[in-house]
């Protein structure tokens, strides 16, 4: 609300979350191809996504301030659907099975371990953004459980010592 | 359209197609269980409680969000519907904290209630709960999410009596969580504290913070009376403990909010029993031993009884009086008081006084709209009432701030929007309501003459005036045609600022939509062309007969909760009661008969009149209740000085204000939750005050106070009861003929609604609209009226127009909020709004500190870089005391109403080199700052 600029305004340009600064260059450019088009809002949440790899609150305020609805709106929506991410994401994607397979043959332990090496919980991100923790049901490689995949890169037949040594291949 | 008949329960109804079967029920007095829904807002069928079985349909639909239809067969209570119900319930219950024993809802809870109804038990389902911490960062109120039943109630309020939307549903199923955006406190969401949500709230999710631990509904007290801050007059229940503190304000249903408020009024209670409030006389230690005038002020305040205070008081009034002639008294009564105290205060200054120099604030808000109204139309306010808005085609609004100001009223605003009214809104900043409005005209400030005057000669020049109506009801056309033909869009984008084709577009949209309502306050009223505004803006009314019916009018909204009733009883220098002219013989006749004296047949000086006079030494003693010039009056500086030369200030308040501790005798008052009387609101309606506490220490209502010195000065006064007041304002004030103690007061016909003036009889219900038949003058009056530039224009050296105007969180000079926690907090301090070039240019960046000067002085305050303002204009607010707006603005008056010119005045601004003095001390005892 206009009367109180002091409270909800994130201004563009200014420092949020891990210290990264938002550049609303890109959403500029998303917003604009929807200017007066219905039913954008997805496909803007989308692609804002695609472009930042997260939803950035400055980004969804923007969005809502574009689309005239209240930004809480927006934020119910984004979290509706799974596919969104509210916070930033690390570079690298791990995912832990805890599917059947997975689960019986030590899943959790596994997870356990990441955590651990990772020093976040599931769902969360590393403060220097290197690396997300995510849980997944079935990687569809039963056959090597239990399973993890980093990227796009599957890693079976786990066991915990091993842990350490293939995330530091990743930067 | 033909109304639906339909059978509930073996009962038949007939009600309006449209109606849905839960309201159906409801008229046929069968109360089916709700708990999403909510007759204001849309009906969603969330919560499933409200299920019924409807012959011919399948299922158990949700009765809220079924609309009847003909020969509908609809059953409300049979063993499967309570089965349902009972099962839902347990389901909410089972993902619901059991609380009950300790929380404060308790017996007031929608959920326990049906509960106890079904027989619901709280561990038929068990499973997980949903665990969310709660959200208690502010000190309105706190969101307990694991309470919350997810009904949307305060989400769909938020969002759609509100317009505001801070809050929605976000995840989904059983984690579902009420929330604002990235789920932070709501004090970072877009809240502005209404409150409103946490009355809709059927449970203990919601709750008012200060009413933690106090009591359950059944202990604690309500009072109904009418909140005392603006003029919207809204109804609030007090609610009061075992300990008789005050913990609470719950809205009530009155004809001006039906159960909404604004923070305010909802949250700013505190101020009643703060440790502040005075509880004695106090007297200069120099005055009792005989002194008096300046050189008795700088003695110390000792605290005396009320004998010998209100004794100094008689004697000293007599003695100027006696020395220098009843010309050298004044009074200044408030708007804040009753109407029988203002009826008291100008009867003192008349009859005993001797004079008319009796004024208040409203010189400094709407003395304008008082002297303009009565030019235009004979009569000087709220054409409409606050209920009428919604209905309206288009609303206009010029010069008001309303959701800030008014707050209320931008609920009705909002919702004559989303009944699909075009908003058109003239105001040099970008205000809330701006953002909302199908054209925004972004006039400089002082413009508005010509600004109207331009929408005049469009309306005028495409030929959409009404001439039936101009001819039929008014007087004087030709000359305002003359003089509006200069007007050209063009032209008035040279005065303005207003491209031309935005102005030819209000001003078509204004005209054609078939009824529109004009909206203003003190944008137009504070201005050296105050008067010409107000008569402007009621031309433009006129020339498209759009005044006299529903959703029409000229509306000015007063500004503090009684400013409408002080000058209805006469609390103005140069009318009587009911604005007979102390200049009519016969008006005078018919006062001295009632008051046994001769009365003087010379208007009286008004506020900034008196404070001129002071320093001349022309006024010796000034009596001031309930009113604090030193932080209120333009140019601050000079009212001190003028305050200063006087040989006795008398200031009657609950609080030592800034203006009381310069005066000889300081007496302690009521505050209006400890005292009956009447409040008139800003539509004209008389409303009832009711005590709900004994007043602290010795503090007194101030009509007894006024009643003790009247017979101390020999008057011969004897009031016992504010009932008594009343009849004697009715017997001399013909629109208050009408108005009686025992028709507002319970039991009496006009207990729920109030009685809006003229009220000519005893049986007469009020006039809800003014003007339907004729004007009360006869015929209205245009005024052909040039463009005036400001008083103070900007040049070189002060190169910025300072506005200076309120804000949501407080109100007036502060003495109320600012000892009200909640606001105080949220709004600690006050700040100059620069916008974001303006500043860049200066080197100003957000939240510096910033010097502003003006010709009359200079203050430090915080910088609020925002686009709301536009480049070439500042604001403040002028609520804070240590960094006091009105040290900058400029004493220039209308020199019809006498009203200075608080709108405009030219400044300059530059970085300051350090925080000021009030700041460092004020971080040093909160032990930093808040956030
Ligand atoms: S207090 Fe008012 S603005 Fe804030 S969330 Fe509740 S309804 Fe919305
Ligand atoms: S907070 Fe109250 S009103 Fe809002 S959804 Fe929860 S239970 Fe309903
Ligand atoms: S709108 Fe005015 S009268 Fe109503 S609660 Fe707010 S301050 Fe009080
Ligand atoms: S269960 Fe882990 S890969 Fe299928
Ligand atoms: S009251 Fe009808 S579904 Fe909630």
């Amino acid at each position: 609300m206009s009367a109180m600029p002091e409270k909800n305004t994130m201004p563009t340009g200014e420092a949020h979350e891990n210290g990264t600064v938002f550049d609303p260059t890109s959403l500029e450019g998303i917003l604009e191809k929807y200017r007066g088009a219905k039913g954008a809002l997805i496909p803007i949440l989308q692609q804002t996504q695609a472009s930042y790899g997260y939803l950035p609150r400055p980004a969804v305020g923007r969005i809502a301030k574009f689309l005239k609805v209240p930004e809480s709106k927006i934020y119910g929506v984004a979290t509706f659907y799974a596919q969104f991410h509210l916070h930033p994401r690390g570079r690298n994607i791990v995912r832990v099975c805890l599917g059947t397979a997975c689960h019986v043959r030590g899943g959790e332990g596994i997870l356990d371990a990441v955590s651990d090496e990772l020093k976040v919980k599931p769902g969360e991100t590393t403060p220097d953004l290197r690396y997300t923790l995510e849980r997944v049901a079935c990687l569809g490689a039963c056959g090597l459980s239990p399973a993890m995949m980093v990227n796009d890169t599957t890693y079976g037949r786990l066991t915990k010592k091993k842990i350490a040594e293939i995330l530091k291949k990743y930067e | 359209m033909a109304d639906i008949n339909l059978t509930i329960d073996g009962k038949t109804v007939s009600v309006p197609a449209g109606t849905n079967v839960l309201e159906a029920a409801t008229k046929l007095g069968v109360d089916i269980p709700r708990l999403c829904y909510d007759q204001e807002l849309s009906a969603v069928g969330a919560c499933r409680l409200c299920i019924v079985e409807i012959e011919k349909m399948r299922g158990l639909p949700a009765s809220c969000a079924t609309p009847v239809a003909e020969g509908m067969v609809v059953r409300t209570n049979t063993e499967k519907i309570r089965k349902y119900r009972k099962m839902t319930l347990e389901l909410l219950l089972a993902n619901h904290p059991q609380d009950c024993l300790t929380c404060d809802k308790n017996g007031d809870c929608r959920l326990q209630e049906y509960a106890y109804i079904y027989g619901a038990r709280q561990d038929t389902y068990k499973g997980e709960r949903k665990q969310y911490a709660p959200d208690d960062s502010n000190p309105f109120f706190i969101r307990d999410h694991e309470k919350c039943i997810v009904c949307g109630r305060c989400i769909r309020t938020c969002a759609e009596v509100m317009g505001i939307g801070a809050i929605d549903y976000t995840w989904r199923g059983f984690k579902a969580k009420v929330t604002t955006s990235y789920d932070v406190p709501i004090e970072e969401s877009p809240c502005v504290f209404c409150g409103n949500c946490v009355t809709v709230c059927p449970t203990g999710a919601l709750q008012p913070r200060t009413r933690v631990g106090q009591g359950r509904s059944w202990e604690l007290k309500r009072v109904r009376t009418t909140c005392p801050y603006c003029g919207v007059g809204c109804s609030i229940e007090l609610v009061i403990n075992r300990d008789g503190q005050v913990v609470g304000v719950d809205p009530a249903d009155g004809p001006a909010n039906h159960n909404k408020l604004c923070v305010k009024g909802r949250f700013g209670f505190e101020f009643i029993q703060s440790p502040d409030r005075l509880k004695k006389p106090l007297v200069r230690k120099a005055l009792r031993e005989g002194k008096r005038g300046p050189a008795a002020r700088d003695s110390e305040f000792v605290e005396v009884s009320w004998d010998e205070a209100m004794d100094l008081v008689a004697k000293g009034l007599g003695e100027i009086k006696a020395k220098h002639g009843p010309a050298a008294l004044a009074g200044f009564t408030s708007a804040k008081c009753t109407n029988e105290e203002n009826y008291l205060m100008q009867k003192l200054v008349r009859q005993g006084f001797g004079s008319n120099n009796v004024d208040h604030c409203a010189r400094l808000c709407h003395a304008s709209t008082v002297a303009g109204l009565a030019l235009s139309f004979g009569s000087g306010a709220m054409t409409n009432s606050i209920d009428d808005i919604a209905q309206s085609k288009c609303v206009f609004v010029i010069g008001s701030n309303t959701t800030e100001a008014h707050p209320v009223i931008g609920i009705q605003v909002k919702k004559a929007k989303r009944n699909g009214a075009k908003l058109i809104v003239a105001d040099p900043r970008r205000v809330d309501l701006a953002e909302l409005a199908d054209l925004h005209l972004r006039q400089i400030p002082g413009s508005d003459v010509a600004l109207l005057n331009g929408m005049m000669h469009v309306i005028i020049r495409d030929d959409l005036y009404d001439k039936d109506f101009v001819a039929a009801r008014t007087e004087n056309f030709e000359a305002l045609k003359k003089t509006v033909e200069k007007y050209t869009p063009e032209y008035v984008e040279n005065l303005s600022g207003v491209p031309a084709a935005l102005l030819v577009e209000a001003a078509r949209t204004y005209a054609r939509s078939g009824g529109s309502a004009i909206i203003y306050s003190m944008g137009i009223t504070q201005h050296t062309t105050g008067t010409d505004n107000v008569q402007t803006v009621a031309n433009l009314a006129m020339l498209t007969g759009n005044i006299g019916r529903p959703g029409t009018g000229v509306n000015p909204l007063r500004g503090q909760n009684n400013v409408q009733g002080a000058c209805d009883v006469g609390a103005l220098p140069n009318v009587f009661p009911g604005y007979q002219a102390v200049t009519n013989a016969d008006a005078r006749a018919k006062f001295e008969k009632a008051w046994g004296a001769k009365l003087s047949d010379k208007p009286g000086l008004t506020v900034t009149e008196v404070i001129n006079a002071a320093v001349r030494g022309e006024i010796r003693g000034l009596y001031v209740m309930g009113e604090n010039p030193m932080v209120s009056d333009p140019d601050i500086n000079h009212v001190r000085e003028a305050l200063g030369d006087l040989d006795l200030l008398v200031v009657q308040d609950i609080f030592l204000t800034e203006t009381a501790k310069l005066a000889d005798v300081v007496l302690p008052s009521a505050s209006f939750a400890e005292k009956d009387g009447t409040f008139t609101n800003t539509e004209r309606r008389v409303q009832l005050v009711v005590k709900a506490l004994e007043a602290p220490g010795e503090a007194r209502p101030d009509w007894v106070i006024l009643n003790d010195l009247a017979r101390r000065m020999g008057l011969g006064w004897d009031y016992r009861s504010v009932a008594q007041i009343m009849d004697e304002v009715a017997d001399l004030t013909p629109i208050y003929a009408g108005v009686r103690w025992g028709r507002l007061v319970e039991g009496g016909d006009a207990h729920d609604k109030g009685l809006q003036w003229p009220v000519p009889a005893n049986d007469h219900p009020g006039t809800p609209i003014l003007h339907t038949q004729k004007f009360s003058r006869g015929l209205g009056q245009f005024a052909a009226i040039d463009y005036l530039p400001a008083a103070e224009e900007t040049d070189a050296e002060y190169p910025l127009v300072l506005s200076t105007g309120r804000m949501l969180f407080h109100y007036h000079t502060g003495t109320m909020t600012r000892r009200s926690k909640g606001l105080n907090w949220i709004r600690p301090e006050g700040y100059i709004e620069i916008n974001p070039e303006t500043a860049a240019h200066y080197g100003i960046a957000d939240r510096d500190w910033v010097k502003v000067t003006s010709r009359r002085g200079s203050v430090v305050t915080r910088a609020r870089v925002s686009d709301i303002t536009s480049q070439r204009v500042v604001f403040m607010p002028f609520h804070f005391a240590e960094a006091a707006a009105n040290v900058l603005t400029n004493p220039a008056v209308d020199p019809r109403a006498k009203i200075p010119e608080y709108k405009v005045a030219a400044v300059k601004i530059e970085k300051a080199a350090e925080a000021p003095a009030w700041a460092a001390a004020k971080e040093v005892a909160a032990g930093g700052e808040r956030k």
